[in-house]
């Protein structure tokens, strides 16, 4: 038996007045998985983020959170869910023992004991002012109250982009630790495509409010080749298959999806790495009449 | 214990990395029968890695009957381990192949023509052995 996946998309679409922010928009993420969600600035992330955690409502198609929406405001299903939104808001008045007990008063389900415990061992006072402290510590203090909740599902909008290489991995690992813990299925955004493969199991990858690529790591990569041989004059891009094309004076390199794939006399078929599997996908030409939700002219 | 580490860019997928470099361990006799391996709550803490990564690699490792995983105790190394490689051997075995890498890029071959050669000689050798012995 499959899972329930711990969020799933149906054609979902988000307008914002006359401009698609996200469009015809499908995906499953397994539970207990880490996922990344990738895609330029303005593709739509923080807009799928959103509707995933209820504090946005899809224009078209639903949502679902462990098969419940997220918009119906009933307890348990917004107890499941962790968000932590872009540079992460807290109180600055207030200190983390404030926060604290402002998060176990907010939630039916409050693990105060472990942000204690967790903030300490980072040697983070609960007696520091939220804004005194550092934005490393700031995001650790974040963090911390977002898996107080125990969630299932933690989304997360570009949790790293302001911390310092040292702020980032101790992040990680508190955030890789959850995981271990079980029961825990993560969505963040990130534009560090590089560092992914560490941190995320599982990748979806927008572009112009569209899903260009979703699933497993380790499965994209094992059904993606980069074929390099003698030069072609033919265009193949007509065949689904073939990602990109690039041609130097005398070779062609492709970038093809199901490597097992016959390949050409005199070609040779490499791995090919994630940065460069995701940058591919993103240069590809979004077809934008692809839609189902274009307003007629 | 054991302890793991992670090249984020050498283009290794990091499941495999771990079980390369346990498989590299146990050639080398740096890991020996009944050692255990680091929970994976630990490489967790230290690598700042997936967890479900780590599960893989261990689940991997237990498929090549290298280690056998005891539900509450920990992973194992199996005692039945293919015969060490002394590490004087790896040694030579590496350093002749850097000699031969050098004189392939002087020779002006590429990564990719050298990878070519090498997977069809790896292919035609192994094929040949594999006839003697049987």
């Amino acid at each position: 038996m499959r899972a329930q996946p711990a969020l799933r998309t149906r054609n979902v679409g988000k307008r914002y007045r006359e401009a698609w922010a996200l469009r015809d928009c499908t995906l499953e993420l397994p539970p207990g998985r880490v996922s990344a969600l990738v895609g330029p600035n303005g593709a739509g992330k923080t807009t799928l983020l959103r509707l995933s955690v209820g504090l946005l409502t899809p224009t078209v198609g639903s949502v679902e959170v462990f098969g419940e929406s997220p918009t119906t405001n009933s307890v348990r299903a917004l107890s499941r869910i962790g968000f932590l939104a872009q540079d992460h808001p807290l109180y600055r008045q207030f200190t983390v023992a404030d926060l604290l007990r402002f998060g176990r008063s907010c939630n039916v389900r409050f693990d105060h004991e472990l942000a204690a415990r967790r903030l300490t061992q980072l040697g983070i006072s609960l007696d520091a002012r939220a804004g005194a402290l550092s934005g490393g510590q700031q995001s650790q203090v974040a963090l911390a109250l977002a898996l107080a909740k125990r969630p299932n599902l933690l989304v997360l909008d570009e949790p790293m982009s302001s911390l310092d290489p040292l702020a980032r991995q101790e992040f990680q690992q508190t955030l890789m630790g959850a995981v271990a813990d079980g029961e825990l299925t993560v969505l963040f955004s990130s534009h560090a495509v590089h560092e992914l493969e560490r941190v995320c199991d599982h990748l979806v990858v927008i572009n112009h409010g569209q899903v260009v690529l979703s699933g497993d790591i380790d499965s994209l990569l094992a059904e993606h080749r980069l074929l390099v041989g003698p030069r072609i004059e033919t265009d193949p891009r007509g065949s689904r298959s073939v990602v990109e094309v690039k041609h130097s004076d005398r070779h062609s390199t492709l970038l093809v999806r199901q490597g097992a794939a016959a390949i050409m006399p005199g070609w040779q078929a490499n791995p090919v790495g994630l940065e460069e599997l995701v940058l591919a996908y993103l240069r590809r030409p979004v077809d934008l009449e692809a839609g189902s939700h274009k307003e007629p002219a | 214990m054991f302890h793991f580490r992670l090249d984020t860019s050498s283009g290794v997928p990091p499941y495999l990395q771990l079980v390369q470099q346990v498989q590299q361990a146990v050639l080398l006799g740096f890991l020996q029968p009944g050692d255990r391996l680091p929970l994976i709550r630990e490489v967790v803490e230290s690598l700042a890695i997936n967890p479900n990564t780590v599960a893989k690699a261990y689940r991997q490792l237990e498929q090549g009957d290298l280690v056998t995983g005891r539900p509450g105790h920990g992973t194992f190394v199996n005692d039945t381990l293919p015969a060490a490689v002394p590490p004087a051997t790896y040694t030579s075995l590496r350093h002749g192949l850097q000699t031969w890498l050098r004189r392939a890029y002087a020779a002006g071959l590429d990564d990719h023509a050298i990878a070519a050669l090498f997977s069809s000689v790896h292919h035609q050798t192994k094929t040949k052995t594999k006839r003697k012995t049987a």
